[in-house]
């Protein structure tokens, strides 16, 4: 990506204002997702990067507006111009499959599995494009070949259950690409692959996104994930952005405690023999979070005034953290100057 | 008669490892040179009938004549990707499937031989924590009263096996006021974890078999799970197989690493010399396929193209020829033998042509890790 | 190319508190779901009505049942005191109606209680022990469950001849089979779970582990289908009484008694068809009792 201060930068693909997801029944109710912002160019990969409990699959599925009743959106979510949770139910089935896709975690129970990976592909195209069935088989036979599915034509006549798991994974991309979405939604889709497997999942959606242009985001607990495919990433924690940022920021100069947390208690062999250094606590329930920051409790440089108010988000450039020691911390690494020199953020918020 | 050697163990601990003060088989047999577990030559063969009306039948080789030992006290990684055996043989080790063939000798008794330990009594040594953490406790019971089931089937009245399960659960680092009366769904992923892992130790063993017990928690629960796993087994003495596909883990928490594929053994050795010296082109492959953690040295070719092969029909030969970068003529043609490497008489590897340590170095060196 | 801190508005705070209610267990739970679904309580709630009078009959001062008047058949709805008229041989139809329910009740639950034990039993301990003996229990239980099953009813209580006790025979061993499938099939589900494994790994006798671990997770879906049996059991059991093979005269029965009432269908419908009502009433309700009850114990925990 080249950094044109000077000209006007194109409209990013999506944008995110304050979205906010609660489950509200009779038993509970409870805030899932509270106030997330950000916005994504066409072309980027972002990585929602995060544990169980922090809101980044209910995120991810707010925006194609896929949870069940009992959620309750809210903010403002424009996807290439279309206001998403503005949009009335019927015309949901528009957009997805054509200006936004996902892919899940279990192919194997995404897929219908009386139908073969032919059918299900066509059936996708024929609903958006409305074209023939046999241009429809076309299509889907390009785009067996186009993620690497071997001897793809005998392959299109194959049930879900006939194909293993690297294989159906592929089919299961191949749905989601054939109206050629411009941003696809990835929930952690390599997380039930075999390693050898995972990677060529991984190369393959890293190669198709830059062929075919698409935005992506992409959901993971996994930060090796990160690594291969995000241009950005933004670590969430209990329902907000607890910190965002290009991924070499983020590998390089983790300016939050949880992320700093997140990389020394990733385990690699060079910790052999001595004890790992894992966060302590456990993640909040989120039907009490604390009223300040809520990571908070678990943080080793916590302090009272921590618990005043949620921090808001601090940094520079594209770089944020949601801690009141981010202005500090910048100025200990000499990345903070005068405020002559302003330089416009990079919109994300 | 054995001379009854007991392994050095502070008090406390003493009283909750010992489950019955009369028939109490936690003897260290064999003395600290005999290892704790040998496996010989294991089998098992399931048979799932014909493929197609009058066809052959069909059986899935799921463990193809696995060999190895756990020394006492040592911890074993077994290593190796879906369909390759490993949870197979943990079942079989612990009886819970009946092996077709093979051997397995627990501290210098047979298992279910003639003159050797029984099954029951294999089962107060060596206990299971299973992986799916959800699964494995019943969702109507109590945790106290999924951790007390274990004593009290052996024989423990119902007062003691409930005090034994609130102290199991102080010992895996969870408050017995708060947790006792819980149920499996009001616990997250890392609790239900340690409750399992109690769950084994209410029984008293002197080795763990861990399947695949951390895959499914999040990085920052891994990592106090994997600490209160050491803390344990420094504290009680313990064994461990540990089972699972992350290699990074395996390499932490392992002394010794075995590498399964399709139903054999490939690799096994001590983890330096797995790791370092790599020379099974499957485990180098499984090697690389990691993610780099380094964002400007990123995997540019996968390591490995296809998918792991069918269970039901093997390769005939070496079982990953069909994916070896290496494979020739020899290899269809015969199952290589595990042979040991000649500067470290202990890693095996089985491979007609296996990779040299000078290999490894330049595979090592495309890779950076930050 | 650094700038100074940019700070970002904080997002709103939460509005409304947040909270999760605990659970208490799982049958805690059902119960609490049970008791807020309308359609549940008014059924329960009609069903008790119609059950503590039947239980209660014989101290309601209801007119003697089988005290006949050839004077006053077919009388229509509050004539000299009958609330609900009188039937074809003069006797009060509420009385009749009501002590009718004794015996129809009766025949609707005894066959079901049974069928869920012995059917239970059977279904439990094929599930459980797999192999050769599920074949050999499942194959016996599918030879019963080919024939349909008011036809089956009618052979067998036919083979056994009329009467209350026959009629409780030849339903229980219609219900058997159904109960039996699916008493198996959930236990081969449970039994296939790690935790039924894990018990397993302790040493447990196989008894020990159906009665700790298998038989709390089974007994709900087993209790629900038997419960939708009870209205299919009232139904047929009335069947049975209609062809004469239940109950003979001049016992009240709602089906004996629609059978009598036939004749009387042109003349006075309304009476003829009001043991047809009670049938269709206490059926409908433990249908949807039956109904509820799947439903609160579908949670998703």
């Amino acid at each position: 990506m080249i950094d044109t201060p000077t000209s006007h930068p194109p409209a990013p693909l999506v944008e995110v204002r304050d979205l906010s997801v609660r489950f509200v029944t009779r038993d509970m109710n409870v805030p899932v997702v509270n106030g997330v912002s950000f916005s994504l160019a066409q072309g980027e990969v972002l990585c929602l990067l995060g544990e169980s409990g922090s809101g980044k699959s209910v995120t991810l599925r707010a925006l194609m507006r896929l949870l069940p009743e009992s959620a309750q959106l809210g903010g403002r979510v424009t996807i290439g111009g279309v206001d998403v949770l503005g949009l009335p139910r019927s015309q949901l089935k528009d957009i997805r499959g054509s200006l936004i896709s996902m892919i899940f975690q279990e192919p194997l129970t995404a897929l219908d599995p009386v139908y073969t990976i032919g059918q299900q592909i066509c059936e996708t195209v024929i609903r958006h494009d409305q074209v023939s069935t046999r241009d429809a088989m076309k299509r889907a036979l390009e785009l067996l070949e186009l993620v690497q599915i071997p001897s793809a034509a005998r392959r299109l006549g194959a049930y879900p259950h006939e194909l293993s798991g690297g294989l159906r994974q592929r089919a299961m991309i191949a749905l989601a690409l054939s109206c050629r979405p411009k941003l696809l939604l990835a929930d952690e889709p390599t997380t039930a692959l075999d390693a050898t497997v995972q990677i060529q999942v991984l190369l393959l959606m890293r190669e198709l996104q830059r062929e075919l242009g698409m935005s992506t985001i992409f959901v993971t607990h996994d930060l090796g994930v990160a690594c291969e495919v995000a241009d950005h990433v933004s670590v969430m924690y209990a329902g907000r952005f607890a910190e965002t940022g290009s991924i070499r920021d983020i590998m390089a100069r983790p300016m939050h405690p949880y992320t700093r947390g997140l990389l020394s208690s990733t385990v690699t062999g060079g910790h052999r023999g001595e004890d790992l250094v894992p966060i302590a606590g456990a993640p909040p329930d989120l039907a009490d979070l604390p009223p300040g920051c809520t990571f908070a409790p678990r943080c080793p440089q916590h302090q009272p005034a921590c618990d005043a108010a949620v921090p808001a988000l601090v940094g520079t450039g594209s770089h944020h953290a949601r801690c009141i020691f981010v202005p500090e911390h910048l100025r200990h690494s000499g990345l903070v100057t005068p405020p002559s020199s302003q330089h416009p953020s990079r919109g994300t918020a | 008669m054995f001379a009854r050697l007991k392994t050095a163990q502070p008090d406390s601990v003493e009283n909750t490892l010992r489950l019955l003060d009369k028939k109490d088989d936690r003897r260290d047999r064999g003395g600290p040179a005999q290892p704790m577990l040998i496996v010989r030559d294991m089998k098992k063969h399931f048979d799932i009938g014909r493929q197609s009306f009058g066809g052959p039948r069909s059986t899935v080789r799921a463990v193809d004549g696995v060999s190895f030992e756990v020394g006492k006290g040592e911890t074993l990684g077994i290593v190796g990707e879906s369909g390759c055996g490993k949870s197979t043989t943990a079942r079989l080790l612990m009886h819970l499937i009946e092996p077709d063939a093979g051997s397995v000798i627990f501290d210098g008794d047979e298992v279910a031989g003639v003159r050797g330990i029984s099954v029951r009594d294999l089962r107060l040594n060596m206990q299971m924590v299973f992986q799916d953490s959800y699964a494995s406790l019943n969702p109507r019971l109590t945790i106290a009263d999924s951790i007390a089931f274990g004593p009290s089937v052996a024989g423990l009245a119902t007062g003691a096996a409930r005090a034994r399960a609130l102290s199991l659960l102080r010992m895996v680092g969870m408050d017995p006021a708060v947790f006792a009366q819980r149920y499996p769904h009001e616990l997250s992923g890392g609790q239900r974890q340690r409750v399992n892992i109690a769950r084994a130790l209410a029984m008293g063993p002197r080795l763990l078999i861990l399947d695949e017990s951390v895959s499914a928690l999040d990085k920052s629960v891994e990592a106090q799970v994997l600490n209160l796993l050491r803390k344990l087994k420094r504290d009680l003495g313990l064994t461990y197989i540990f089972i699972s596909h992350d290699l990074n883990v395996v390499q932490y928490i392992s002394d010794r690493v075995l590498v399964m594929y399709l139903g054999q053994v490939v690799e096994s050795g001590p983890v330096d010399s797995i790791y370092g010296a790599t020379r099974h082109p499957y485990t180098a492959a499984l090697l690389s396929s990691r993610p780099s953690m380094n964002p400007d040295h990123r995997v540019s070719k996968p390591p490995l193209s296809g998918d792991p092969p069918n269970p039901i029909n093997p390769p005939s030969g070496c079982r990953f020829r069909t994916r070896c970068p290496k494979a020739q003529e020899k290899c269809a043609q015969q199952m290589p033998a595990l042979t040991a490497a000649p500067e470290e008489a202990t890693h095996l590897a089985a491979c007609h042509f296996p990779l040299t340590p000078a290999d490894a170095l330049q595979a090592a060196a495309v890779r950076v890790y930050a | 190319m650094s700038s100074t801190p940019t700070s970002l508005p904080t997002p709103a705070p939460l509005i409304a508190a947040a909270f999760r209610r605990p659970s208490r267990g799982f049958w805690h739970t059902v119960g609490t779901r049970l008791r807020r679904d309308p359609v549940t309580l008014t059924c329960a709630g009609i069903l008790l009505v119609i059950i503590t009078a039947a239980l209660a009959a014989p101290w309601l001062g209801l007119d003697d049942p089988f005290k006949m008047s050839m004077v006053r058949r077919l009388k229509p709805f509050g004539y000299q005191g009958h609330i609900l008229g009188t039937d074809e041989l003069g006797r009060d139809m509420l009385s009749r109606l009501i002590y009718g329910g004794r015996l129809s009740l009766f025949m609707g639950f005894m066959p079901v209680i049974l069928a869920t034990l012995i059917g239970g039993v059977l279904g439990i301990v094929a599930g459980y022990v797999g192999g050769r003996w599920n074949m050999i229990i499942m194959r016996l239980i599918d030879v019963f469950y080919a024939f349909p099953s008011v036809l089956l009813a009618v052979a067998i209580s036919g083979a056994l001849g009329a009467g209350l006790l026959n009629s409780i025979v030849s339903l229980t061993l219609v219900f058997i089979p159904p109960i039996a499938r699916i008493a198996e099939s959930v236990t081969t589900q449970v039994r296939g779970q790690d935790f039924v494994e894990a018990a397993r790994a302790t040493g447990a006798s196989t008894w020990r582990i159906i009665r700790g671990h298998v038989f709390s997770n089974v007994i709900g879906p087993i209790l629900v289908y038997a419960s939708s049996l009870i209205s299919v059991s009232i139904v047929i059991a009335s069947g049975l009484s209609f062809l004469g093979l239940g109950v003979s005269p001049p016992n009240a029965e709602w089906g004996l008694m629609l059978n009598t009432l036939r004749q009387a269908i042109y003349v006075s419908p309304l009476i003829a068809i009001l043991p047809g009502v009670m049938i269709f009433v206490t059926s409908m309700c433990f249908n949807l009792m039956s109904d509820g009850l799947r439903s609160a114990m579908d949670i998703k925990a």
